[in-house]
């Protein structure tokens, strides 16, 4: 069985409520998706939240590994790394 | 170079400069060099007076904004900026809503040109500041709201412009990178480049949402810029990175060893361009500096310790 790698995912407040007020939570996964569906497995509020049902990734949510948006690495399929640090963060308007 | 009849002759067309040397020539190829669009170079002092022109230009055209009649924006300080001067000279009275937690020389410049000032909570960022002005535009139909969030002549003053400039005077390039506020710059450049150079990569530079995201009450309140969408930003974009504000800082400095002094937006992307150098053999970046280092003196960007002006950076708006 290939080895689970350790991830942490940094959550927004407007998701916090889901994850019983966590900050983060440590997750396991080789690639986002996994990664995901772990958090989705220790707190089933998330289901449909960050990945619609169709199993893409919410329009208003903004996802990166590290600083990068996982929109133009390899979305849910973005391999991951031991130590990696996934953020969801909703979609802003930047300064202007 | 001829004489302008008007300040506004002197929008655009804007300088090119290799900054390469700023690189720490270990980490990247020989092969690699990077260009700065020095946009600090606009009269009124960053990119925005481009599309400041355009809007109004546009609205004048299309009979939306009449001789005399107020303006209405929601910015963070730059595009309120060159509205504010483009207005003193065209002679519109004008209202910038603006986040309160902006540097003074940002709101000292509005005033400079007689513009008022509305302040939005700080906390809330640019959103708050849109979501203000578009309340003001229900509540006040007489005056004229540009919206440079979705106002095609955003874009299209970089995709007519900004664009057709960057080809002209650097035919090599291979990746061109600027920040993502409205995303007008990098729609516009974007699409112009890809039609004319398929093989350019755009990258898309941002800040980190921080505090200003914490305001939001569900996903739905998130907000992506009209032009985002009307672009297809999310296909014309190659790749799209946040830069944090200790990394912007430390290459806002560095850049002063090549004797540019730039604004901390385009320190963060100039991180972003050595990102970047360091994952092609070869290649000439195109690196979009916003604005010039003047209106951030305030801030000890350059001049304090780096922990210090880091810690006061995040509670502020940069972009």
């Amino acid at each position: 069985m290939e080895r689970t790698l350790s991830i942490e995912i940094r959550l927004p407040t407007v998701l916090r409520t889901h994850a019983a007020g966590a900050t983060t939570v440590a997750v396991e996964g080789s690639t986002l998706g996994e990664a995901l569906n772990s958090l989705v497995t220790q707190y089933p509020g998330f289901e449909g939240q960050i990945v619609t049902a169709e199993g893409t990734l919410h329009k208003f949510v903004n996802v990166y590994v590290n600083d990068d948006d996982v929109r133009y690495l390899d979305k849910l399929e973005t391999k991951l790394s031991d130590g990696d640090v996934i953020s969801i963060l909703p979609a802003v308007a930047g300064g202007a | 170079m001829p004489v302008a009849k008007s300040v506004l002759e002197l929008i655009g067309n804007t300088p090119m400069v290799d900054v390469t040397a700023a690189l720490d020539p270990g980490k990247v190829s020989p092969k690699v060099r990077v260009v700065a669009k020095l946009e600090g170079q606009n009269p009124g002092g960053s990119v925005k007076d481009r599309i400041a022109l355009s809007m109004i230009e546009s609205a004048e055209a299309d009979g939306t904004l009449k001789p005399g009649q107020t303006i209405l924006e929601p910015s963070s300080g730059n595009t309120g900026i060159g509205l504010a001067m483009i207005a003193r000279v065209k002679g519109y009275p004008l209202k910038i809503v603006m986040p309160s937690n902006v540097s003074s020389e940002r709101r000292q410049l509005l005033s400079v040109w007689g513009a008022e000032v509305i302040e939005s909570p700080g906390s809330e960022g640019s959103n708050g500041a849109v979501k203000r002005a578009r309340e003001m535009a229900k509540e006040h139909p007489g005056w004229a709201f540009l919206y440079q969030y979705a106002n095609p002549a955003n874009p299209k003053a970089h995709e007519t412009a900004t664009g057709p400039e960057i080809l002209r005077d650097c035919p090599e390039i291979t990746h061109f990178i600027a920040g993502l506020g409205t995303t007008g710059t990098l729609m516009g450049v974007g699409t112009y480049l890809k039609q004319h150079k398929p093989g350019v990569k755009i990258w898309a530079i941002e800040p980190p949402a921080g505090e200003m995201v914490d305001g939001l009450r569900n996903l739905d309140d998130g907000y992506i810029p009209p032009i985002f969408l009307d672009y297809e930003g999310a296909e014309l974009l190659d790749r799209r990175t946040v830069v944090g504000p200790r990394d912007s800082i430390e290459w806002t400095r560095r850049l002063t060893s090549v004797g540019i002094f730039a604004g901390i937006s385009s320190g963060a992307v100039m991180a972003g361009a050595a990102k970047c150098a360091a994952t092609i053999e070869e290649g000439v970046i195109v690196a979009l500096f916003a604005d010039g280092g003047w209106k951030y003196l305030s801030t000890g960007a350059w001049t304090e310790d780096i922990d210090v002006v880091t810690e006061r950076a995040k509670s502020m708006i940069y972009f």
